[in-house]
């Protein structure tokens, strides 16, 4: 990890920052899809090295902000069922459903691990047969080869104690989503580096041509996020609209075909809620019919209903990119990571939580 | 009394020679004077204890700090340590922040039943040589043992008494404006020891705790007359957790400069791929001095003798300002609050 180093070099980072002055010629609106991003934006306050007239909006690139609202419900219900344990990322254990978290699920003497893989769950169900093993598969494409890999071994096994609650998302039609919309602001997109390791950028091209916006896909590190906002704004300049690759120590054209190959055989795209923005066409993955017997839904009933409530915040439009954090009158008021209105405050990769991590004391001490 | 069969019809084997720790041990008769006989006492071998008496008498001379500390840890042995050194070296450490030099402990043991003596061997020796290494004694003692599932094997309390060597109060009240200060070596290594032998996460390169006692250096700078105002150190919720709560007793602002904090490439590593920050993350061997501007590179020159604060470095000041806040320099000329964990410190997805 010693290259980190390189990518927070403080003089390269000042050059970046002088470059995109220099390159700017009028108001700019960019956006960051990733939540990792913005996190970085704001931990390390990228966001003030850039001059006045360059806005970077904060994406929908969080995928336990996204979750939606039925699927948290349906892993806190399996949680409270006898025979299961309940294996989650960490993140998921304070999302809120329509009442109650995870954690709550727990405390109430819920069996739910924390794993870190979906190949750990995979282990307890090997060792604990007689339990009823369900891995929340949560996240986009990132994860997903992961989760793939779990469900094929499964089945490979006749692991009859496994399955999965599958709630993948996928980055494309977020994009189409806030590109569609009336009051989209958003003039080029710095593209989430992970996602792309996997999937590639090929698929980001109909949009970058059909919107005429230019999409770099960019990394995680102060360099790696300047350098993206200055080749979009080049392009913006120069009147084009392509998908570059600033993350190029990472991402190929065509991402890792071997993971892609796994995921389109394990899981199928399909119609997809997104807690706070809504029905997405194609926007989601499903396990595919040859492992539908590893789906939780199918076991255990499908999740259903989980209304949203209005949380008495903004997260849906932050979660959007129309508004920001400071923006909403609950932020770090009533609204903090203790006691969270929103789900983009809840998450370590919310737009909330960032800001109230990095910036809230700010108005304390002038 | 649970199910199955009765502490009574126990087979009358030798408690010592039995493999694992039985309910029995813990019934106040003659299977948990063995255990105390044949185990605990032999490895903590101290006089007072031998004694087998209630409690010990003891006579400090002058002030007193006194602490206590109960250590829950899981594992109970991971790299670089276990819960017997933790035990002693905490409270030890805390005894060191209030200014005291450690004299005495005593050991609570809560046992699960079913703890392999094996494991009980290692805790109390380790627990012996912690002791050992500090100079202080283990003079009085408890143990119960609990039903299986009750506990994570083993857990431990431990309360220590020391003789106070600083001539003046040491603590957040005695923080002033213009203090620097001064972080005794990296943070961070025992979180990451601890969550991945907890998880099992295959990390290329192995971390160890951190956990030391920090006693000889501190008593170093007390000794030397460096006027040290407060000190403490930065376990539960890390060096993010120990400064605010120093910047909101203390009603001051302390500036921290991010690059100057030393963290370990493994640690910074690891925490990139959790999602931890290592600011955040509990250290078992380190700690924060307050002192003058002025008095500051001679406090350095001291730590640096000592192998546990060779490391030590000045990482910040103490700045006017009743907002009790601590704010990050960042590396870009930027500043940002830091503010203690909320919470649990949950793994992140992606």
């Amino acid at each position: 990890m010693r290259f980190r180093d390189e990518y927070r070099d403080p003089a390269r980072v000042r050059r970046l920052a002088r470059a995109i002055a220099r390159t700017v010629t009028r108001p700019r609106t960019l956006m960051e899809v990733c939540g990792g991003q913005t996190h970085a934006i704001l931990r390390f306050g990228l966001d003030r090295l850039l001059p006045e007239t360059v806005t970077l909006l904060h994406g929908p690139g969080c995928p336990v902000c996204v979750t939606p609202v039925a699927h948290i419900d349906k892993a806190i219900a399996l949680a409270g069922l006898p025979e299961v344990i309940l294996c989650s990322y960490g993140d998921m254990l304070r999302v809120p459903g329509s009442s109650g978290d995870l954690a709550g699920a727990r405390a109430r003497g819920g069996d739910v691990r924390v794993v870190y893989s979906p190949l750990d769950a995979l282990g307890i169900a090997r060792r604990e047969p007689e339990r009823e093993v369900v891995f929340f598969a949560v996240g986009f494409e990132t994860t997903a080869p992961a989760n793939a890999m779990a469900v094929w071994q499964a089945k490979r096994e006749g692991l009859a104690n496994f399955s999965m609650l599958v709630s993948h998302v996928l980055v494309p039609p977020a994009l189409h989503a806030i590109l569609g919309s009336p009051g989209n602001r958003v003039e080029g997109f710095l593209a989430a580096g992970h996602v792309c390791t996997i999937m590639g950028y090929r698929e980001y091209e109909p949009i970058a041509a059909r919107y005429r916006v230019p999409i770099v896909v960019t990394g995680f590190e102060p360099v790696d996020i300047l350098e993206g906002v200055l080749m979009c704004l080049r392009q913006l300049e120069e009147g084009r609209a392509e998908v570059e690759n600033q993350y190029t120590r990472s991402v190929r054209p065509e991402g890792n075909p071997q993971a892609r190959r796994l995921v389109a055989e394990v899981f199928r795209v399909a119609s997809r809620h997104w807690r706070g923005i809504g029905e997405l066409p194609e926007s989601g993955l499903v396990l595919a019919p040859a492992f539908a017997a590893f789906d939780a839904e199918r076991r255990f009933g499908p999740a259903a209903g989980g209304e949203e409530m209005d949380a008495g915040c903004i997260a849906g439009l932050v979660l959007r990119g129309e508004r920001k954090p400071p923006d909403c009158p609950a932020f770090a008021s009533r609204c903090t990571p203790e006691r969270p209105l929103g789900v983009t405050m809840v998450s370590s990769e919310g737009a909330c939580a960032a800001y109230y991590r990095y910036r809230h004391a700010e108005s304390l001490r002038r | 009394m649970s199910g199955g069969e009765s502490p009574s019809w126990n087979c009358p084997l030798p408690e010592a020679e039995s493999e694992v720790v039985r309910l029995a041990a813990g019934g106040g008769g003659r299977a948990m004077q063995r255990l105390l006989e044949e185990v605990i006492r032999p490895l903590l071998d101290d006089p007072e204890l031998a004694r087998a008496h209630d409690g010990a008498v003891l006579d400090p001379g002058g002030e007193i700090a006194f602490t206590t500390d109960t250590f829950v840890v899981r594992p109970l042995v991971f790299p670089g340590g276990d819960i017997g050194a933790l035990a002693v070296c905490g409270t030890a450490n805390d005894l060191a922040m209030c200014g005291a030099e450690p004299l005495v402990l005593s050991l609570g043991l809560v046992l699960e039943e079913g703890l392999p003596v094996a494991v009980l061997r290692r805790v109390l020796a380790s627990v012996k040589t912690s002791a050992e290494a500090i100079g202080l004694r283990i003079v009085t003692g408890d143990l119960k043992v609990v039903e299986r599932g009750r506990a994570d094997g083993l857990y431990v309390n431990t309360t220590g008494i020391g003789r106070l060597r600083s001539r003046h109060r040491i603590g957040p009240a005695a923080v002033r404006p213009g203090d620097v200060v001064i972080l005794s070596g990296d943070v961070g290594r025992h979180g990451i020891a601890v969550l991945a032998a907890r998880e099992g996460l295959g990390f290329e390169t192995m971390v160890a705790t951190d956990c030391a006692p920090v006693v000889a250096p501190v008593l170093a700078l007390l000794e030397a007359g460096v006027a040290v105002h407060c000190l403490r150190d930065p376990t539960r919720g890390g060096l993010a957790s120990a400064l605010v709560e120093i910047a909101e007793a203390a009603s001051v602002r302390i500036l921290v400069e991010e690059a100057a904090v030393p963290v370990r490439e493994e640690v910074r590593a690891a925490c990139e791929l959790l999602g931890f920050d290592p600011l955040h993350l509990p250290c078992e061997g380190r700690f924060l001095a307050f002192l003058a501007a002025p008095e500051a590179e001679r406090a350095l020159g001291i730590l640096r003798n000592f192998a546990v604060s060779r490391e030590a470095v000045v990482i910040g000041r103490v700045e006017e300002g009743a907002s009790g806040r601590v704010l990050l320099e960042t590396p870009f000329g930027q500043e940002r609050p830091l503010d203690m964990p909320s919470g649990e410190q949950l793994p992140r997805i992606c």
